[in-house]
């Protein structure tokens, strides 16, 4: 128990990895083993984590828990993880939906194996990027997560479709799809990996605490390299914007995610949404704040502007989509675009009670989102693996067909929607709250986003459930089958969260205060 | 025993043997005597190394017979080189079937080999021509020696006429010498040629043009490729071996004792003839396309090489220098040995004939491949080492040019080495027949090829012996 | 005296090759398990070495054997490893080890190729090895000449001649100018010191004027770095790469460049340190196109070996640049990256072979859908292109960031362009996994690509687990190299 306790970061980063080892060493053509071997690590992990919640004193300010190991001396980084309570919501976020999503992989055929090993590596990637508390480690485990999601999308996604590269090549969709994705985020990271090796010149360590106590307590006006600091502060600040603007993704660096999202395989969507776009506004939490509050003042209005149109833009699209799990998809665009304007809002004025507010709204949004959204591309996938389609204009009127099903969707829409009683309304809220005396020009702007926000999502219940019956899938071997047992055993916890959450935030959202108040 | 009989002690023995081989040679059977004669020549002058060694080792410098040779370090070195180089010579006469009943061949080999000591250790000048002589007019016999083959007699017959010229020019000198220094004895030429003087030049510009046909140096060279290919190959590889090392004898002991003051002026003529030589020899080989040929451009460079030590005129340039000459000796043995027993199983001498030589006879292809990298310079065979000392020599002197200019040819004859090895290793043969057309080599040949490889590589990597061999060979000269 | 085991390492290839050439030549399997016990054994002690620096790194020279050799001239047997050469002995034990296992199938004359291949093998354990400098040149010509008949003869029949000759005189020409350099500051120490030797550790102290060491820096430096692929004289390299059998290749580019980028610092940057303060804005330049122009090139090539090849030049430039940067960390990211790419690159070549082995071209464009029979060689290939990219959590990025860090110290600007390399390496290296491995198996490969043998599979494994192992945890081998950086700095900053 002691060795749990004194390693219990590393036990659950870890973990995940453990458990791929011994899925490698599993005979291929053990399937069910091997599924199931997959979902008890990761529930384990998942488990270790409550743990660490009911372990976790939300009062103390700074990181527990902390680990600290010789790794790469020549260029003082240390292997050092911590945990506080932005980092431990987003944990316990991914440790709950990584069980969840390979639960419901179970319908994938095809080299499970490999599907899960990439799946468990991609796993411990994304809790490496929220446990470190050294800036090489946070690169690490930020650029391990992008090899396995190429490869999920490209080997298991949809495997219909064609789209064009330049010179008239043509790739399959997911191909495509999983380029942009790869490409993208990997130019962000370049400027990442730029900017931190121009921190570990000047500073010769990578201690995030240390960096952030020395990195802001700079001479403003003296020189650094020859140029002066506010310039080179300026350029890393960007840089680092940018990489992190690209995973949230921030309008108009979102266009790789509709590709992404719409043909990753239905669980490789869920982590996509659910997770990995947390990730870079975890970024912006983690480090854009608290390393360069001048320049995030500075720049707040932009990043307001762009979240904003995030929000209008985002909704706009899911209205016009045809393609059910795109509408999704830019309906995530849409909702972590409430995030970045509550983390815009709060860098205006850092420290203020408002501030405050919008950020716990942030932090609460990326969580519920990463519920509800993981929720919407499960059930996506659900209808798409009965029907074959994902076209909203084949669907209609199914809900006296499968009613447990249009249940389970329209409390997950609800929730997304924002629905009072549901979580969503509370991260919208808060957020909405905290950024109107802030910023009030782009909230109310963001306000009639929300708007349409419930038109889409209407929009998207209505094609499916509601209306005239589709007679195609009433009868014969189209029969629409109802939502089976495994299928609502995904989505039940998350239902259960996003009830909870909406009707008593404060068991969350207290853990998220206190880390927000002492962090900024 | 008196001084004079120990300095002498090797070629009285290589006479006593010479002679018997000559009385007894008829009372052996005829199909007995390629045995016999083999065996007895390479036997007996192994022996007179031995006893050489055991009996005649100079301790120091003295002169005997009046002045007229030396025995000291030098000679004795020279001679064991020399005698070695044709007890090794004699083994491959063995193989050799148109030498290998022959007597007279075995005797003219001691002969030559009796004028090569006696021009190692020569320190008058009437001497020192006489063992020119002595040495040369056998191998004008046994160039020329396959009285049927056009190409033997051609060989013979040119080598005669150029030793001839160059022999008189040689003379001419001696004269010329006599005659300003009143004496023929060498030790007491040295200060009667002093610093520039035309006439000293001349007169040593004579001399240098016959020793120069000695060691091939270019432009004294013109009969090497047209000898070393006619003649039969084993002599061939006897005349660019051993000739070539007396030859470099006379001039060390020439340049060391009757010139030393004229240092500035030797040292700069030797090292244009060495720049000619290197370059002119490495340039024309690349366009050979007959072995033996090629292999006689090749010792015209390996000549110049040779002579960047001299020019160095230091202790490391002399030392390395001898080093060179032994390396090269076991080298360009073993390289002629391998053209000859090939030539006589194939009949030709042409390169391409060489394809996939590898393969008919695996332990031939690597004897060739040694011998060629150690002519090319690389470690680890004795090829190397001695490329390397006479460079560093040349560098302690500060004669970068010469070295860069050694650089370079080297790197052209590490190509045309290498494509005769590619010739021998990845080539095939017509129809890929190599498995049916193996190399029958006869056991001395195996004997004698296995001693001069081992001793490339035991040269090339056990160094130290052999470099105290030589410095016991330089001391006392500057 | 201590257990020679350094010689033993280094003569042990050399005495396989002796025996292997004196057995029978139909005799292929013993001769094959006979080179597969030495490169185990061998690696077995290289290994062993490693554990022994690891467990305690110093400054000092270890494992140090000295005997005299030519008194006479000052030339000694002198062999010694430090934090630098520690990882690089290992390195040619392994790649050793999985080029014999990769040349198993070799059939005409293994015999003489695996004989040719160890004396190759011998000739780089010694130079790594090397502290006196007439040995270290010794070595370094042992390990040049293989190569010809190795290319030449087992090589690809298209190029092999052209490549081998090329090849073995451009490399030939490069030793021999640092042969002058060297000898030129063995005279120089002894008028300035009044002893002759050749000994490293001494010559470090002779005390050579600035002037003296500005004007022999260069020849002797660039004459070692023409081995390591500097730009102007890379020319070799590509052709060598491609033209050379499999085996040959990973030796080339895993092992064989990296002498030459040894023997550059060893010789040049420790022995001649005001010439390379000097020079460095030179070196750093040419090792900047190195890298740039190399993975522009790499990009356009049809060929995969070429591919890989170029690939090569491109990031020895980064060796070359860590070199120039003469700071801690770029040179400490040099080292690293020597063994970092060495293994990488053995795993390309390796992989490479196994696919053209079966497929009979090389032609991207004509490839395809080769995971579908060649699983472990996509898998391993991939790591290896994450490597290349210097994908965290893998040693190529433990490697490329501390150079990247030196840079920075020496120009921002030129860690930016520098760093469009690897994007530029990303996008080469995908496009070739993609097109090879994935996509559609082209009709007349179907059916006719066999698997790889469990040996195959052993070498490609062994590879991954090293490439692996360095990114994940780098405190394996990073305590002893900076160790030996530290010597290569005391002497940077004292003379």
């Amino acid at each position: 128990m002691d060795f749990l306790n004194t390693h219990l970061l590393t036990t659950i980063l870890f973990f995940p990895v453990l458990t791929a080892m011994i899925v490698w060493i599993l005979p291929s053509d053990q399937v069910k083993a091997i599924r199931w071997t997959a979902f008890g690590g990761s529930l384990i992990a998942f488990i270790f984590s409550v743990y660490l919640w009911m372990n976790f004193d939300p009062n103390l300010a700074g990181y527990q828990f902390e680990e600290q190991y010789i790794w790469y001396e020549a260029i003082h980084s240390t292997f050092h993880v911590g945990i506080d309570g932005l980092s431990l919501t987003m944990v316990i976020l991914t440790t709950l939906l990584t069980p969840l999503a390979i639960l419901a992989s179970f319908g994938i055929v095809d080299r499970v194996k490999a599907y899960m090993m990439l799946f468990l590596f991609l796993e411990t990637g994304m809790l490496g990027v929220f446990l470190a508390a050294d800036l090489i480690i946070f690169f690490v485990f930020w650029e391990i997560g992008l090899v396995p999601m190429y490869f999920l999308i490209n080997q298991w996604g949809n495997p219909k479709g064609e789209r064009e590269l330049w010179g008239g090549i043509k790739i399959s969709s997911r191909n495509y799809a999983s380029l942009k994705f790869m490409v993208y985020t990997m130019a962000g990271s370049l400027g990442l990996l730029l900017a931190i090796q121009l921190l570990g010149v000047l500073f010769r360590n990578y201690d995030l605490v240390y960096l952030t106590q020395r990195w802001t307590s700079l001479d403003p006006n003296g020189t650094l390299m020859g140029v002066s600091t506010a310039t080179v502060k300026t350029i890393v600040f960007w840089a680092f914007v940018i990489a992190f603007a690209l995973k949230v993704p921030v309008w108009p660096f979102h266009t790789w995610l509709p590709d992404a999202h719409t043909e990753a395989p239905t669980a490789g969507s869920m982590i996509l949404a659910g997770v990995l776009l947390k990730l870079g506004a975890y970024g912006f939490l983690r480090l854009v704040l608290p390393l360069f509050p001048e320049q995030s003042a500075q720049y707040a209005g932009w990043m307001a502007f762009l979240a904003t149109m995030a929000i209008v833009f985002g909704a706009f699209a899911a209205y016009g989509q045809t393609d059910f799990k795109k509408l999704v998809a830019y309906s995530s665009v849409n909702h972590m675009g409430f995030v970045l304007l509550g983390i815009a809002a709060a860098a205006t004025k850092i420290g203020t009670e408002d501030a405050t507010i919008a950020l716990n709204g942030a932090v609460l949004q990326m969580f519920n989102h990463g519920l509800s959204a993981a929720g919407m591309f499960f059930l996506v996938g659900v209808i798409y693996e009965r029907t074959h389609t994902r076209n909203l204009e084949d669907f209609g009127g199914l809900f006296p067909l499968v009613p447990v099903y249009g249940g389970i969707l329209i409390f997950t829409s609800m929730a997304s929607l924002g629905l009072p009683g549901l979580n969503g309304f509370v991260s919208e809220f808060l957020v909405v709250r905290g950024s109107f005396p802030l910023l009030p020009i782009y909230t109310s702007i963001a306000i009639i986003g929300l708007f349409f926000t419930g038109a889409y999502i209407l929009k998207g219940i209505r094609k499916v459930l509601h209306g005239p019956l589709n007679e195609h899938w009433a009868h014969g071997e189209h029969k629409l089958t109802e939502i089976n047992l495994r299928e609502i055993i995904v989505m039940a916890p998350l239902m259960a969260l996003m009830l909870y959450i909406g009707i008593w935030p404060t068991g969350l959202l207290d853990v998220i205060n206190k880390a927000m108040s002492a962090l900024f | 025993m008196s001084l004079n009989l120990l300095a002498i002690f090797p070629e009285l023995l290589l006479l006593i043997l010479g002679v018997l081989l000559l009385v007894i040679d008829p009372f052996w059977k005829k199909e007995d005597r390629r045995v016999n004669l083999g065996w007895y020549s390479a036997g007996g002058l192994f022996a007179v190394i031995i006893l050489s060694l055991i009996f005649a080792r100079p301790t120091g410098s003295e002169s005997a017979f009046g002045g007229m040779i030396r025995y000291d370090g030098l000679a004795f070195v020279f001679k064991m080189l020399f005698i070695f180089a044709a007890a090794l010579t004699s083994l491959f006469f063995m193989d050799a079937e148109r030498l290998q009943n022959r007597a007279e061949a075995y005797l003219l080999l001691i002969a030559s080999t009796i004028g090569m000591s006696l021009m190692a250790s020569a320190t008058d000048l009437v001497m020192l021509y006489l063992a020119i002589e002595t040495t040369s007019i056998p191998m004008y016999v046994l160039s020329g020696f396959l009285l049927d083959d056009d190409r033997s007699t051609e060989a013979g017959f040119k080598y005669l006429l150029f030793g001839a010229l160059t022999s008189a020019t040689f003379l001419y000198g001696l004269s010329l010498i006599y005659g300003f220094s009143g004496t023929t004895q060498l030790e007491a030429m040295g200060g009667f040629f002093g610093t520039f003087n035309p006439v000293s030049l001349g007169v040593l510009f004579l001399l240098v043009v016959g020793v120069g046909f000695k060691i091939s140096l270019v432009p004294f060279h013109f009969w090497a490729p047209d000898v070393y290919q006619g003649a039969p190959t084993s002599v061939a590889g006897f005349l660019s071996t051993a000739s070539k090392a007396a030859g470099f004898a006379v001039l060390i002991r020439l340049l060391m004792i009757a010139f030393p003051q004229m240092a500035v002026d030797w040292q700069m003529l030797l090292a244009i003839l060495a720049t000619i030589s290197m370059t002119l020899g490495n340039l024309v080989a690349l366009a050979q396309t007959n072995i033996k040929r090629l292999l006689a451009y090749s010792s015209i460079a390996h000549a110049g090489y040779a002579l960047v030590g001299l020019v160095a005129n230091n202790e490391l340039g002399l030392n390395s220098v001898v080093y060179y000459l032994i390396a090269y000796m076991l080298t360009n043995l073993a390289a002629f040995a391998i053209v000859a027993a090939f030539g006589r199983v194939t009949g030709s001498d042409e390169l391409r004939a060489y394809d996939g030589m590898s393969r008919r006879s695996p332990y031939l292809g690597l004897a060739m491949l040694i011998a060629f990298l150690s002519l090319s310079g690389m470690p680890p065979f004795g090829g190397f080492i001695a490329k390397v000392l006479v460079f560093a020599a040349a560098i302690q002197d500060g004669w970068y040019w010469l070295v860069f200019v050694g650089i370079i040819n080297s790197i052209i004859g590490v190509y045309y080495y290498l494509t005769v090895l590619k010739y021998v290793y990845l080539y095939r043969m017509e129809g890929e027949v190599e498995k049916q057309n193996p190399i029958q080599v006869s056991r001395p040949f195996v004997l004698g090829l296995s001693i001069a490889t081992l001793g490339i590589i035991v040269v090339g990597v056990i160094f130290s012996p052999w470099f105290g061999l030589a410095e016991f060979a330089t001391k006392g000269l500057l | 005296m201590q257990f020679p085991v350094i010689s033993i390492i280094v003569f042990a290839p050399l005495v396989a090759a002796i025996i292997m050439l004196l057995m029978k030549e139909e005799a292929k399997n013993e001769i094959r398990v006979v080179a597969l016990t030495t490169a185990v054994f061998d690696l077995i002690l290289s290994a062993w070495v490693y554990f022994q620096v690891y467990m305690n790194p110093t400054m000092e020279y270890q494992f140090v054997e000295k005997v005299d050799w030519l008194p006479a001239l000052g030339i000694s047997y002198h062999v010694g490893v430090d934090g630098i050469s520690t990882p690089l002995v290992l390195l040619t034990g392994i790649v050793m080890f999985t080029g014999v296992l990769i040349s198993w199938g070799i059939d005409d004359r293994p015999r003489e190729f695996f004989a040719f291949m160890f004396l190759l093998a011998g000739g780089v354990f010694g130079v790594f090895v090397s502290l006196d400098l007439f040995l270290l040149f010794f070595f370094y010509e042992i390990a040049v000449f293989p190569m010809y008949l190795l290319i030449s003869i087992w090589g690809w029949k298209v190029t092999r001649e052209y490549a081998a000759m090329k090849l073995t005189l451009y490399l030939f020409l490069g030793s021999v100018f640092a042969l002058v350099g060297a000898l030129a500051m063995y005279f120089t120490n002894y008028q300035l010191n009044g002893v002759l030797t050749f000994d490293m550790l001494e010559i470090e102290k002779a005390g050579f004027s600035a002037q003296f060491q500005y004007i022999w820096f260069l020849p002797v430096f660039f004459g070692f770095a023409i081995l390591g692929g500097i730009f102007p004289f890379h020319n070799w390299s590509p052709d060598g790469h491609v033209a050379a059998p499999t085996a040959v290749s990973m030796f080339h580019a895993g092992v064989l460049m990296k002498l030459g980028a040894f023997a550059a610092l060893r010789v040049g940057i420790m022995l001649l340190p005001e010439g390379a303060k000097q020079w460095a804005w030179l070196v750093f330049g040419f090792a900047m196109v190195n890298v740039v122009y190399g993975a522009f090139i790499a990009f356009i090539q049809k060929d995969m070996k070429y591919v890989i090849g170029f690939s090569s030049v491109s990031h020895m430039g980064l060796v070359a640049l860590g070199f120039s940067t003469l700071t801690a960390d770029g040179i400490t990211g040099a080292s690293l990256q020597m063994f970092s790419h060495g293994i990488m690159t053995a795993l390309f070549f390796a992989a490479t072979g196994m696919v053209y082995d079966r497929a009979h071209t090389r032609q991207i464009p004509e490839l395809g859908g080769m995971v579908k029979y060649l699983p472990w060689v996509a898998i391993t290939f991939i790591i290896g292109a994450l490597v290349s990219m210097g994908m965290p959590g893998f040693s190529g990025f433990v490697a490329e960031f501390p150079i990247f860090m030196g840079v920075w110290q020496v120009s921002p600007i030129a860690a930016i362009i520098a760093s469009i390399s690897i994007v530029i390496t990303a996008a080469y290296i995908l496009l070739v996994v993609r097109k090879v491995f994935y996509g559609e198996v082209p009709e007349h490969f179907e059916g006719h690509i066999t698997p790889i043998s469990i040996l195959d599979k052993i070498a490609l494994a062994t590879l991954v687990i090293f490439m692996v192992a360095l990114g994940t945890m780098p405190f394996l081998m990073v305590p002893m190299v900076q160790e030996g950086v530290n010597n290569v700095l005391r002497i940077l900053g004292g003379a």
